[in-house]
């Protein structure tokens, strides 16, 4: 079935569909990790994102058991050169038409990506509209500009946690928590609140292995509740959209900081940076692949890094805060700390926890600030 | 860290003579190196013996050593030079085991060498299974299970203990040579005892086969601060159990997950810091077990390899170049993306398109070498396609082969196979296995059937399933529809079959219709190839480096610029009879053009070259040489020129079709390329200039040949018509051989008829290329070959300046070849083949273009040839450019062909009219005999100062033993012979030993070479029969390493290198020569 791109200033491509008739918008992006596309898919932090790969054969290894980064798609829709419908490997449960069948979720191919690339590198991320139903360019140009834009989307409310939950066993599981709020750690790591704007289950699997039991609780737990569980340290979730648009997060995170030692990661250290007085600004096609060099500025080392934001962040005027990590591509920050408080942000993926060089992880840096905050 | 100044003069170690297993990207590599440590202002010392590199033209190092790469040369190059370091990690495995040498036996000490790259523990750790194994155990990897062996009881000890089918692998040689699969015990002892010859150390490694595995190598980089960069993953389609070299292999991998693909990652990343590996490139090798995900570790090389060549262009990454960075102290993030300019060296590339490796063989010029493909590789040469499908990107990759093949699916109407046939062609890995897929498929042979007896993985059948019913849509609407441009189903139809790769060719012979109507209905419908940009980083930033690819998309990124412009077509991949020479002489087409203010457009598909380096030319198409791929371009680019003469037979062909389709062809019109080359049109041109051919006839059948024979008298030179590098050409002395040899090599109604020439016996072969502007002539150089006329010009070893030729057939000659020149009005280059017996000068071929020569006399005489011819070209006169006054002399030099016979056990390793070698090196020195000894050292025959000599002719070069035998027997070599020649010698007043043939009882000579009691053999043979009767002795004397010459002629030549041989090692690097008197 035809399928018809038109982002918001008029630029088209035609592809075909390889899950049904739809029609759907959101801003479209591209990324250029030549695999990972479950991850891709599943991830929150993709949250209203129309999702290009460049790489341009997609599907060939299908859909595992173990690769979910959620229990559902979160992306728009996602925009491929050639999709495979016959998988081949033997972990593959099964193809990625049939995942995106089951999601309810629009996949297209044919489309010339690289075209389309090109076009976002040039004239920056951008709304788009794609449609089976409707031909017309001009009038899916007109819904497209329709669409909220990025800037100033709120979109971590379609993806974060409701209620609070554990992770136990590589699964979510039910929270009880006493009238008093407290909270019945079972004792398998070290204590942590982990905010949810959105994570992704391969962070909270990397949180378990390196020391911590995480509480996950939604963004609008007050620091009360917080107290009240007797965690002793608090991990800020990546997630999509603004986080210019989260004031009442960033609020909370403010009143957090003066009690937790606070890691953040993706949305999460963009949060952390605005409660300590930094802003953040929409990047023009954002960085989205898995082959960006990032400086650690401590170690002086190379980090080959994940990346998926649209947004970065700026420090000047935060006193208190210094970089820690940089993009040597274009030279945006990637990672901060507080000059005297116990708190730490990264915006790339935090890679393996067991790289080569595991004292730089970021959860290994952050257990340890735990560890000396409570032995202070 | 910026680079380190206490270090000041480098040594480079290159990877001498093409081999197998060894191809020209160590040339790319090295230049690239050579290049970057001058860029940091380091002072360069090079020795490599091939005079064909690039990295050995006089002015890519500070000195120049085209000396052979063997311990005590190097050791006197390191005496007298006193480098601060040895940079051994871009020559390949020849570089890597020199440099090894050089630290065992102190040298390196002893004048204060630092290994930089890797240091000597690494190299070991890497190289020794044992140590490699234990590295692994270290990090938690598994490898199969497997043991070494180093003698044949321990051979058989293994054998009974791991299971079958198992892996030979010798120690310290490339390629795999000597390697191999063993089913049974009979296999094991057979390929074992092949393998602790080929050694070096006398070990094999014989280990669990984990045949039909995913095989999977991943390029790797890492600098002194312990950053690793992942430049590429690769795929074979070819699963375990075939050599990579001989594998289709794809990047990035296709059918890892992501889970996989990390696994793999962090697996390289791990072993090359455990290997210890500091700075640079490697290459590590896994196999994944399809099943359960399994990773087993199978070798990693320390150095930057041939994979690293295929994914530097395969991703624009510049492995080599950046290596060389990071040895002299940089670290990657200090170092910038050339491509991007913005970002920096340590990133991984992302690649948004599908690149194919697909190996080139040559089985057909190894009669009784099976085309089987194993762990011992064989092909010769490679191309690579790029693609934004893996279907188009194997098409164009069939296509650039230039074995017929214009895509996956030719020859429609032939009959397939038998179903039996087909199983065992992919049950049993062999060159033509991709076609026998194709062939299953059609035959309704079922994926799962295809996959149980070739182990490819199904994603690949099932890419390949596409194609053939693709094929099949087309060739059905090719019967039932309108084949007019107004068709829109046609529209459709034909974009979707030039997505996958389609050419025109082939939906030609589909349609049965000439291949220029399908071109003329694509351009009418506005079907054309737009072109791509290969950036390294997937279009996420703005490229700067014009390195394209054709696809069918719907953007171009190609931007037409408004300058002169001149076209450079390459030779594609490499094979016998056509190699790094070429790409050599279009590396300088395109300096020169550059020189001139010029765009360089550079049109190639083979990987390993200089040429498809991104920044040798202004513009490069990494792209199939077929009409139609050259076409596209050249319609978009349109060129003031093409330049046709330089990239060998490749771009020749495509001559005369360019020139009707309009296209300008710079320098000799291909109308005198015809004449040179077509038969009667030549032996016109040599009777109108009063010019001697040998006598010679055509013949249809065997009577016809006969009678011909008969006419002009054996010995005659038999060959097909249209043929390349000599193939099925042979020598025979009677009616008999003749007979036979149409038996074997001529069908029953061939397409073109057999060509008889007189042999002339016992000639003297000269070789000599030229340079025209039309009007002048610039003999370059006349080159006396060792080898007499009937023996390959590309497999004899030739010298120059000549050494025995008359001053008058000196002049002669010159007179001859300057009035073909003229004639053919040729304007560039031309190589002239004469033959010279008695007093008669004889012209056996004339090629008006580069000829394989042209690098050896370009360094041979201190002038560039291609470089000048390619001014001539562009309009200058040889009077303005003066060849004559650059020319450098004073010294002599010997090229020497390097043949592959070790890697095709129970071939005939004697020479005749049918090329083998794969490479050449050059020997330079002050007489003859230094220069020979030098050659034949570099080509890897170490001479003995004396001890036992071998002797056994045929009856033909009898007469001239004795002269021979006696030149040995003064240099205090012990003569042995059979009874016949023994007597012989012994009439002529010599001393010689009685040994026995083959079939007199034991012990014979054979046993004695298995003994090593025999330090050089000369042993020749004429015809057929008696050629089989010796055959066991030669491929005794090569298997086990005895130095041996199968010409009088050469034996001659050695006689005088072993006499010449100095007590010390003299060594004299390039510039050096140069500066010697010159010649005038």
């Amino acid at each position: 079935m035809k399928a018809l791109l038109v982002l918001e200033d008029g630029f088209t491509l035609e592809g075909r569909s390889f899950t049904g008739d739809f029609e759907t918008g959101g801003e479209v992006i591209f990324t250029t990790g030549m695999g990972g596309y479950q991850g891709i898919l599943t991830d929150p932090a993709y949250s209203g994102q129309m999702v290009c790969m460049t790489y341009p054969l997609i599907g060939n290894y299908g859909i595992t058991e173990e690769d979910m980064e959620s229990s559902s798609i979160h992306c728009a829709a996602l925009l491929v050169r050639e999709c495979c419908k016959l998988p081949s490997n033997w972990r593959s449960i099964m193809s990625l038409p049939d995942m995106m069948q089951k999601y309810g979720k629009p996949g297209v191919e044919g489309l010339d990506t690289r075209a389309l690339t090109r076009h976002l590198r040039d004239n920056g991320a951008m709304r788009g509209i794609i449609s089976t139903r409707e031909q017309d360019a001009e009038a899916l140009r007109e819904k497209a500009l329709a669409l909220p834009p990025m800037q100033g989307s709120a979109l971590a409310g379609r993806v974060l946690a409701r209620e609070p939950y554990t992770w136990v066993g590589g699964k979510p599981g039910t929270v009880i928590l006493g009238d008093d709020g407290a909270f019945a750690w079972r004792g398998a790591g070290l204590p942590l609140l982990v905010y949810d704007y959105g994570i992704a289950w391969s962070m909270l699997h990397m949180l378990c292995a390196a020391g911590f039991e995480p509480l996950v609780v939604p963004p609008h737990f007050s620091l009360a509740q917080a107290r009240a569980t007797g965690a002793r340290g608090v991990f800020l979730s990546a997630g999509p959209g603004d986080p210019a648009a989260l004031g009442d997060a960033v609020s909370l995170v403010r009143e957090l900081l003066t009690v937790f030692p606070i890691a953040g990661q993706g949305l999460g250290y963009q949060l952390l940076a605005l409660a300590l007085g930094a802003r953040t600004e929409k990047l023009a096609f954002g960085h989205h692949g898995c082959n960006h060099p990032v400086k650690d500025l401590e170690s002086g080392r190379i980090v080959i890094s994940t990346q998926n934001h649209g947004f970065h962040v700026i420090l000047d005027g935060a006193q208190d805060i210094e970089a820690t990590h940089v993009n040597l591509n274009d030279q945006t920050l990637e990672g901060l700390r507080h000059k005297s408080l116990p708190v730490l942000g990264l915006q790339c993926h935090p890679g393996d926890l067991d790289g080569p060089h595991a004292e730089d992880h970021l959860f290994h840096r952050f257990r340890k600030l735990c560890e000396q905050a409570v032995d202070a | 860290m910026p680079k380190r100044t206490d270090l000041h003069k480098i040594l480079v170690i290159g990877a001498g003579p093409i081999i197998i297993g060894q191809g020209c990207e160590f040339d790319y590599s090295g230049s690239q190196a050579v290049k970057a440590l001058k860029q940091e202002g380091y002072e360069v010392v090079l020795v490599n013996s091939n005079p064909a590199t690039i990295m050995t033209d006089p002015q890519m190092a500070d000195a120049t050593y085209v000396e052979p790469i063997e311990h005590d040369t190097l050791a006197a190059i390191i005496r007298k030079e006193r480098p601060d370091a040895l940079l051994p990690t871009l020559g390949g495995q020849t570089a890597l085991n020199a440099a090894l040498a050089l630290a065992k036996s102190g040298v390196l000490a002893e004048c204060g060498v630092e290994i930089i790259g890797a240091r000597a523990e690494v190299i070991e750790k890497a190289e020794s299974r044992e140590l490699f194994r234990e590295a692994m155990e270290n990090i938690g990897l598994k490898m199969p299970a497997s043991g070494i062996a180093r003698t044949m009881d321990e051979v058989r000890q293994l054998g009974n203990v791991l299971p079958f089918p198992l892996i030979i692998r010798p120690a310290f040689t490339l390629g795999g040579t000597g390697g191999g699969v063993a089913y049974n015990m009979d296999d094991l002892e057979q390929i074992a005892s092949r393998g602790l010859a080929a050694s070096p150390t006398s070990e094999v490694m014989i280990e669990q086969s984990v045949l039909g595995w995913k095989e999977i190598e991943m390029e790797v980089m890492r600098d002194q601060k312990d950053n690793c960069i992942i430049i590429c993953s690769i795929e074979n389609l070819d699963p375990m159990g075939v050599h990579t070299g001989d594998s289709i292999t794809v990047a990035p991998a296709q059918t890892l997950t992501d889970a996989e693909a990390k696994l793999v990652r962090d697996a390289s990343i791990a072993i090359m810091r455990e290997v210890g590996v500091e700075t640079g490139g490697s290459n590590v090798q896994f196999a994944l077990n399809p099943e359960n995900g399994e990773l087993v570790v199978i070798e990693m090389n320390p150095r930057v390899s041939r994979s690293s060549a295929l994914a530097s262009k395969a991703t624009g990454f510049p492995i080599a170049k950046i290596a060389a960075k990071l040895a002299v102290g940089y670290t990657l993030d200090e170092l910038r993306n050339d491509i991007t300019r913005e970002t920096v060296a340590s990133f991984e590339p992302a690649i948004d398109y599908v690149v194919l490796k697909i190996p080139r063989f040559t089985f057909e010029k190894f009669p009784g070498a099976e085309d089987e493909l194993t762990t011992s590789m064989k092909s010769v040469g490679e191309a690579m396609s790029i693609g934004r499908t893996f279907r188009e990107a194997l098409q164009k990759g069939l296509r650039s082969m230039e074995i017929g093949a214009p895509g996956l699916g030719y020859n429609f109407r032939a009959e397939l196979p038998s179903r039996e046939a087909v199983m065992e062609s992919l049950h049993r890995p062999n060159s033509r296995r991709i076609f026998s897929l194709r062939q299953a498929l059609l035959m309704g042979i079922s994926e799962e059937e295809i996959f149980a007896a070739s182990a490819i993985d199904p994603w690949f059948i099932r890419q390949i399933r596409d194609i053939v019913d693709m094929e099949a849509r087309i060739r059905d609407f090719g019967l039932a529809n309108d084949m007019t441009a107004t068709n829109a189903d046609l529209a459709v139809l034909l974009r979707e079959a030039k997505e996958y790769g389609f050419s025109d060719r082939q939906l030609a012979e589909m349609w049965k219709r000439p291949e220029s109507d399908i071109r003329r209905l694509r351009k009418e419908m506005k079907i054309e190839p737009t072109y791509y940009l290969v950036d390294t980083c997937a279009g996420e930033f703005r490229a700067y480096t014009p390195y394209f690819y054709s696809t069918y998309e719907s953007s171009d990124e190609m931007e037409v610029r408004d300058c002169r412009k001149v076209l450079i077509l390459g030779g594609g991949p490499n094979r016998i009879g056509q190699g790094i020479e070429f790409d050599y002489c279009c590396c300088h087409a395109s300096f020169a053009l550059r020189d001139e203010g010029i765009m360089a457009i550079m049109v190639n598909s083979n990987p390993e070259t200089v040429s498809t380096d991104y920044d040798t030319s202004d513009r490069l198409y990494f792209e199939p040489l077929t009409f139609e791929d050259v076409m596209n371009i050249v319609e978009k680019e349109k060129p003031e020129g093409v330049i046709v003469q330089f990239g060998g037979q490749t771009p020749l062909n495509l001559a005369v079709p360019l020139m009707r389709a309009g296209v300008p062809i710079l320098g000799t019109s291909p109308d005198a390329i015809d004449r040179a080359e077509d038969r009667e049109r030549f032996q016109a041109l040599i009777q109108k200039l009063n010019l001697l051919q040998p006598p010679n006839g055509t013949a249809l059948d065997l009577e016809g040949a006969l009678e011909v024979a008969q006419r002009i008298s054996y010995p005659v030179v038999v060959r097909p018509s249209y043929v390349l590098g000599g193939r099925a050409m042979a020598v025979v002395y009677d009616a008999d051989e003749l007979t036979e040899y149409f038996h074997e090599h001529v069908p029953e109604k061939p397409e073109h008829p057999i060509l008889i020439d007189k042999f002339l016996e016992h000639a003297v072969e000269v070789d000599v290329d030229a340079i025209s502007d039309g009007t002048d002539v610039y003999l370059a150089g006349i080159m006396e070959h060792i080898e007499e006329a009937g023996i390959h010009s590309g497999d004899s070893a030739c010298v120059l300046p000549s050494f025995s030729l008359s001053y008058d057939h000196v002049a002669l000659i010159a007179e001859q070849a300057e009035s073909l020149a003229r004639e053919l009005k040729v304007v560039g280059l031309m190589n002239i083949q004469f033959a010279i017996k008695g007093n008669d000068i004889y012209i056996l071929e004339v090629n008006p273009r580069a000829s394989r020569t042209a690098p050896f006399v370009s360094k041979a005489t201190g002038v560039p040839l291609p470089y000048l011819a390619t001014q001539v070209m562009l309009g200058k006169t040889l009077e303005e450019l003066d060849p004559w006054s650059m020319r450098k002399g004073g010294f002599t030099c010997v090229k020497e062909a390097v043949m592959p016979f070790q890697r095709f056990p129970g071939v005939d390793i004697l020479l005749g009219p049918e090329m083998h070698s794969t490479g050449e090196v050059m020997g330079m020195g002050a007489t003859f005999g230094e220069a020979f000894l030098k050659s034949q050292l570099g080509a890897g025959q170490v001479l003995p100062q004396g001890g036992k000599l071998f002797l056994s002719v045929n009856d033909r070069d009898k007469p001239f033993l004795p002269e021979v035998a006696a030149a040995f027997a003064q240099l205090g070599f012990h003569l042995m012979a059979t009874r016949g020649t023994a007597k012989l010698l012994r009439e002529h007043g010599l001393e010689v030993e009685d040994v026995r043939k083959v079939y007199e009882g034991r012990p014979n000579i054979v046993d004695l070479l298995i003994n090593h009691e025999v330090d050089l053999v000369i042993n020749t043979a004429g015809g057929k029969n008696t050629a089989k009767d010796s055959k066991a002795i030669r491929r005794t004397a090569l298997t086990y390493k005895v130095p041996y010459c199968t010409t009088i002629a050469a034996a001659r030549a050695t006689a005088r290198a072993i006499a010449s041989r100095r007590d010390e090692t003299h060594v004299e690097s390039l510039q050096e020569y140069y500066a010697r008197e010159a010649r005038g």
